[in-house]
């Protein structure tokens, strides 16, 4: 029987750490199970606060922005149901980007008695978002419903953009969640950057408001080519995609999923002596 | 199967700490501000080279662990002892993984299951049942695995009736039983294994006890850190005294341990002691653990080294053994007849005490000729070490009684 052999050196790189942390997926399957299972629990409600939050921002946004300021839809398409194709990206980048973020400290315990692959950690949180968006989809489906809207060939490419999303808040949460263990001053950072995004990513207004010149510009926010995305699939040729912004946001995205997960590595393995 | 599964060399864990300096004068405002501002200053300066932020005003780098080198073959049951902050727990990070070593290197062969404290992970949402598949994933087990084992677990833990209750509606005692159930049904080649049996009642500790033991038989590889030398010295054969982060001693146990117990404890005292006639001094008083294995009821070897100018007759040692919480349990006094002049060893010889497991000390005093011309209170103290073996009925507070005997009893019939 061949065994494995492990040498642990001062600023050794491990060789296999992409295998290793294939063997530890059933930790990954039970950390995500065990965060979606105690989420709502002691709630009266439990798993309607994943319906309600995003159907009441919805409302509250359609109301302010297409009632009071009257900014156009997209094309034909109800606001309403414009305002939602970006609720759904947004929660799901939202939520996960600050449950990825304080990931690490809510599991001191662990991190700090227990060895395993910690980019599990943060990676698991993202299933809870996930979870949540699934089940906010059911409002979206409701809402075409009501409003007799019927999605295009577009929506067969929706789940690349939920894939995009889930890279975008991916790459600042593992970096953010590692300088969290160094510096708690992100703890606070976060929430604020979650509440400012929303208002300066095309959630509650289309991105067609904004002026042509400013359009590359503004896709800097990788939020804005997501969001852009889930319009295209989901109200058709009603919202057309503007292509330079959104290749630009898929590398913007591309590049802090690079950032994160390097800056990640290279700081597990002071976690434990620092958490 | 000689061969080594953990091979450490030099091993070394550096852990940099900050002092607040002492500001013993009046602060003002503006001190306040400008510290303030200060800190501010280096603590982004810190942040943008990647540093981690230190409180303090001056650093200190700390070796928790310094030059530490062994190797372990398989099978072998190893015991690691030392005070607080030994560096014991430390070696248990570096070697399952937690925490990278500073320098130094370790080889490790197979898989290592790290036990640093029962119930990590645990979440008090969850049932038991629920909580014993998470508690195994993140120990390391696969589904399968803790399915396998799931009655065994349970079955150990003592707590089938209440699998699907939220484990934060558990008393702390079923907590434990079940976190330490699942702890140890790992299946790992190598168990690094921390304090564990600090916990649980006495009942339950005597289980852990013999389960450790099960697993030391079954050819297993264990590494185990604990501050109780009774377990120890039951469950290991070999044994590794650390102290100050360096490694002292690498022996067999009952070596080690006695090592440990003589520097630890104040069991010797060099100083000479002088009494009230010039021409009588002694030179040093010490415990000796080396004498007779340590445990329930086994003689107690005293060395007495004394310095004598004149002949002198009729002398008596006594001694006063108090236990801990300083009740005066027992007189024992010894008459010697002649000693020749000069230095000499003598060696007391308590036998037959039947003084509980616990931590004694002594009151010593010496009388010649009928005049007291000594008396020292609290001149050593030694440990009589718990070895579970001799005295199992009488598990609490065994060291706040005095004598323990066992007792005879006869039944008579009455019609």
């Amino acid at each position: 029987m061949t065994e494995d052999i492990l040498i642990l050196e001062p600023g050794r790189t491990e060789k296999n750490y992409w295998s290793d942390l294939w063997r530890y997926r059933e930790l990954f399957v039970i950390l995500a199970w065990r965060d979606l299972s105690v989420r709502y629990k002691q709630t009266i409600i439990g798993i309607a606060w994943a319906i309600l939050r995003p159907f009441l921002t919805m409302l509250v946004f359609t109301v302010i922005f297409g009632r009071v300021a009257k900014l156009p839809s997209d094309g034909n398409a109800p606001y309403a149901l414009m305002v939602f194709a970006a609720m759904l990206p947004w929660s799901l980048f939202s939520t996960s980007l600050s449950e990825a973020s304080n990931s690490l400290i809510v599991n001191t315990n662990l991190i700090s008695k227990v060895y395993f692959p910690r980019l599990i950690v943060p990676t698991a949180t993202i299933v809870t978002a996930f979870v949540d968006f699934l089940i906010s989809f059911v409002i979206l489906l409701g809402l075409m419903v009501y409003y007799q809207f019927a999605p295009g060939w577009h929506m067969l490419l929706l789940p690349l953009f939920i894939l995009l999303t889930l890279f975008a808040s991916l790459g600042p949460g593992l970096w953010i969640t590692a300088l969290n263990v160094k510096y708690r001053d992100f703890r606070y950072i976060i929430p604020f950057v979650v509440q400012f995004g929303l208002y300066i990513s095309p959630v509650g207004f289309s991105s067609s408001v904004i002026p042509e010149k400013w359009r590359l510009t503004y896709s800097l926010n990788p939020m804005v080519g997501v969001i852009d995305g889930f319009r295209w699939c989901i109200l058709g040729s009603d919202s057309p995609i503007y292509w330079p912004g959104f290749i630009l946001s898929f590398v913007i995205v591309t590049f802090f999923i690079w950032l994160g997960v390097s800056r990640f590595i290279k700081m597990e393995k002071t976690f434990a002596d620092l958490i | 199967m000689s061969d080594i599964v953990i091979k450490a060399e030099n091993l070394g864990k550096k852990y940099t700490i900050g002092h607040q300096a002492e500001n013993g004068r009046y602060t003002t405002l503006r001190d306040v501000l400008m510290q303030s501002a200060g800190n501010l200053w280096h603590k982004t300066k810190d942040l943008i080279q990647g540093k981690p932020i230190i409180q303090g005003d001056t650093m200190e780098e700390v070796w928790a662990l310094k030059d530490v080198s062994f190797d372990i073959r398989r099978g072998e049951v190893v015991g690691i002892i030392g005070r607080n902050g030994a560096g014991k727990s430390t070696l248990l990070k570096v070697l399952s993984r937690i925490t990278e070593p500073s320098a130094g290197r370790v080889t490790i062969k197979g898989r290592v299951a790290s036990l640093l404290e029962v119930g990590t992970g645990f979440h008090p949402e969850l049932t038991g049942r629920e909580n014993i598949y998470l508690n195994g994933a993140i120990m390391g087990m696969t589904r399968q695995e803790i399915k396998d084992k799931f009655d065994e677990i349970v079955a150990f833990a003592e707590v089938e009736k209440f699998l699907d209750t939220p484990v934060k509606r558990y008393s702390s005692g079923m907590y434990v039983r079940l976190a330490f159930a699942v702890a140890a049904h790992l299946e790992a080649e190598i168990l690094l294994v921390d304090e564990v049996l600090a916990v649980g009642d006495a009942q339950f500790q005597k289980k852990c006890l013999g389960k450790m033991e099960e697993v030391a038989k079954n050819g297993r590889t264990v590494l185990f850190v604990s501050h109780n030398m009774g377990a120890i010295q039951k469950l290991t054969s070999r044994c590794i005294l650390l102290d100050n982060g360096e490694s002292l001693l690498d022996s067999n146990v009952n070596k080690v341990v006695s090592t440990y117990l003589s520097k630890n404890i104040n069991s010797s005292r060099n100083e000479t002691l002088d009494t009230s006639q010039n021409d009588f001094t002694i030179k040093s008083i010490s415990f000796n653990y080396e004498a007779v294995q340590n445990g329930f009821n086994k003689p107690l070897n005293f060395d007495l080294f004394v310095n004598l100018e004149n002949h002198k007759y009729n002398l008596t040692i006594g001694f006063i053994i108090i236990n801990s919480i300083g009740a005066k349990l027992m007189l024992s006094e010894c008459d010697i007849d002649e000693i020749p002049v000069g230095v000499t060893h003598l060696t007391l010889i308590l036998e037959d005490h039947h003084l509980p497991p616990g931590n004694y000390s002594i009151n010593f005093g010496i009388v010649i000729n009928g005049i007291q011309i000594l008396h020292k209170e609290n001149v050593l103290s030694f440990e009589i070490l718990d070895l579970g073996i001799d005295n199992p009925r009488l598990t609490q507070k065994r060291d706040k009684v005095g004598a323990y005997i066992p007792c005879k009893y006869i039944a008579h019939k009455i019609k």
